[in-house]
């Protein structure tokens, strides 16, 4: 009786539980998924490499101190210095950019966010899909499919190439709509399909790692945490047990 | 006490002696835990109680550490919780724990709570006990709520601008108050500065000194159980009650094998999880607070979303306001609107069960849906469930006093 009710409601928490947690997540397009490995420490070295090279003209990291891509990136002083630094930064800096408010005001309509915590607070499967999704409209403009009349150009294009859109024509409401079916390379760019995809799954390792830094040790440490309390809670247990020999 | 063996235990025999004759240390001891006598048959619920004052006093803990970095200003609040999670040593640890430390407060109150519900343990003589209940959660809420404003985020911003207006439906005083509580015509600097003193102080005194309301209460009383039967109806010649344990070394040792296995699953939580999700550490709260871009999907934290749901449910604002606030209010008077003369759902019948199993499904679906985007179908749906949270109430008064009842056993079952 006392069970049966135990189990009926832990039984009733997982059932409704579960789905709540998918409903509270499930919200926007549907994107797809990133496949990202944040102990791919190799994948974060070479997201550095492009956050630096592509991202860091117009996008800070103000939370970001570089030193400590030297502990986390397997990096030495020296390469982080000779390769992702600017020649006027100390390695003690933040991942600060010499680009003044007014004049990215200017350039771009509003200042490019700072790129500290993007991988929190949109996610590793958004920002690679808005990073797949740039392409060229009709009027010659850049646009994207994640984030329509997004104020960034496709940073990216080199690599990429130019794409274009295959529209697909449909009713809704009695009035025909037209939306983006899929995207086509229009003019190649200097990688292939695939290892544009692979650069930028390395470039949201790099985003997701700088979101949380702390990342990549927690799940190691967790480990051995998770292993001392089993044995703890075994211990306790056979206190327990033992004290309550006499309780009948 | 046996003869003192040695030297040592002697002296510390004397110097206890000492203090007791100044300070009632041993009476203390005693009284509250080597000779306070709790019924033998507690089962998983009775956990909770102990888990909870494991998490108050980690908050506490943690809290004093985070208050060593965090900087309460507008312009330095958010960069001083990065500052926490990437700098200081060890900081994203105290931070998820405390951070995650706040949804498993509600987790455990919330099983706590039910559990009371189960088995009556609100019913006379406890019912002062279950009202310092009450008031330590709505306590937990209001500082739940000062925290969460804390990281000076978009939806620690917006949530509080949400919940700040909804005083704003008060005719005539509503506006005022509102400015009052913030200090100033919007949310800004003076609310988080505000915001923390009561965070970090006026709460946490509050709380604590209703700990001790609750445990003295409690222990004036005694313990329910699960059969909801008294165990002071039988004791021993020395007063000692025949179903009951010394809660030393008994339930000390049984509730730390309790948080042995709390902290394996809240460690799994903050090593694994922390985010919950976006239930415990939300993704919009990743983007500083901006008083000019309002967030697409603005919603409390899980925890409250059950009343916010109940809130959205009332197309008048004011009605959804008072709604809101009764379904809270309504609870403290748990004790006299169940009138079985039985106290545990053992012994009720068919009526309670489904009574309480119903009433747990729309408490949970309704915080699912508080979360949800507020679809027109989603909106009826809190509107069904809203009625079922207080049909709860109403069926409970009216069918418990004569709603079919089990002989109750003389004595706990085993």
């Amino acid at each position: 009786m006392k069970r049966s009710i135990r189990s009926g409601f832990l039984a009733l928490c997982g059932t409704v539980l579960l789905p709540g947690i998918t409903l509270a997540s499930g919200a926007g397009p549907a994107l797809e998924h990133a496949g990202v490995n944040i102990k791919d420490i190799a994948a974060a070295q070479r997201g550095a490499r492009l956050f630096v090279n592509y991202c860091m003209s117009c996008h800070s990291a103000e939370y970001m101190r570089y030193n400590r891509l030297v502990e986390d990136l397997d990096l030495s002083e020296s390469m982080v210095m000779e390769n992702l630094m600017f020649a006027d930064a100390k390695i003690g800096d933040v991942m600060s950019i010499a680009m003044q408010p007014e004049d990215a005001a200017g350039w771009f309509g509003k200042l490019p966010p700072d790129l500290s915590l993007v991988g929190r607070s949109r996610g590793s499967d958004w920002l690679y899909g808005y990073l797949r999704g740039f392409y060229r409209d009709e009027h010659g403009a850049w646009n994207n499919t994640v984030l329509p009349n997004a104020a960034m150009p496709h940073v990216l294009w080199r690599l990429q190439g130019i794409q274009e859109p295959i529209y697909a024509h449909h009713m809704s409401h009695g009035v025909e709509v037209r939306t983006i079916e899929k995207l086509e390379i229009a003019s190649p760019g200097e990688l292939s399909v695939e290892e544009y995809d692979a650069a930028v799954r390395d470039l949201v390792t790099f985003l997701e790692y700088l979101g949380e830094p702390a990342k990549m040790k927690r799940k190691n440490i967790g480990v051995w945490v998770m292993l001392y309390l089993t044995v703890f809670a075994l211990i306790t247990w056979l206190l327990k047990a033992e004290y309550w020999r006499d309780v009948h | 006490m046996g003869k003192p063996a040695s030297v040592i235990a002697r002296q510390a025999t004397a110097l206890l002696d000492w203090v007791d004759a100044r300070l009632p240390v041993t009476a203390f001891w005693d009284s509250q835990l080597a000779k306070y006598y709790a019924p033998k048959n507690f089962n998983f619920w009775y956990y909770m109680g102990s888990l909870a004052l494991v998490v108050l006093v980690m908050q506490i803990v943690t809290g004093i550490f985070l208050t060593m970095h965090y900087k309460p200003s507008a312009a330095e609040a958010f960069a001083s919780v990065e500052y926490i999670m990437r700098d200081v040593d060890w900081g994203w640890l105290i931070r998820y724990m405390h951070s995650t430390g706040a949804s498993f407060f509600f987790i455990i109150i919330y099983l706590h709570m039910f559990r009371s519900l189960l088995y009556g343990s609100h019913r006379k003589p406890r019912e002062l006990l279950w009202i310092f209940g009450m008031l330590l959660y709505l306590m937990l809420m209001a500082e739940a709520f000062f925290g969460y404003v804390l990281p000076w985020g978009q939806m620690s911003y917006w949530g509080a601008q949400v919940i700040i207006n909804l005083f704003g439906a008060i005719p005539t005083i509503g506006e005022p108050l509102t400015e009052w509580i913030r200090g100033d015509y919007s949310i800004s600097d003076a609310t988080l500065n505000r915001f923390f003193a009561l965070h970090v102080i006026a709460v946490p005194l509050a709380l604590l000194a209703l700990v001790v309301l609750h445990l003295s209460a409690l222990h004036e009383v005694g313990s329910n159980n699960p059969d909801g039967v008294e165990i002071h109806d039988h004791e021993d010649e020395n007063g000692v009650p025949l179903d009951g344990i010394p809660f030393h070394p008994y339930y000390t040792v049984k509730d730390l094998f309790g948080v042995a296995m709390f902290l394996l699953v809240f460690a799994f939580v903050i090593f694994f999880w922390p985010e919950a999700g976006g239930m415990f550490l939300e993704h919009d709260n990743f983007t500083p607070a901006d008083p000019l871009v309002t967030p697409v999907h603005i919603k409390p934290v899980w925890y409250f979303t059950p009343y916010y749901a109940i809130l959205k449910a009332v197309p008048d604002k004011l009605i959804g306001v008072l709604l809101m606030g009764f379904a809270v209010v309504i609870l403290f008077f748990m004790p006299w609107l169940d009138r079985s003369p039985v106290r545990s759902i053992r012994y009720k019948g068919a009526w309670y069960k489904i009574l309480v199993f119903v009433f747990a499904i729309a408490f949970v679906r309704l915080g699912m849906l508080g979360m949800a985007e507020g679809t027109p179908a989603q909106t009826w749906e809190m509107r069904v469930w809203t009625f079922v949270y207080f049909a709860f109430f109403a069926l409970l008064f009216l069918l418990s006093k004569g709603g079919r009842t089990r002989p109750v056993p003389d004595r706990v079952s085993h």
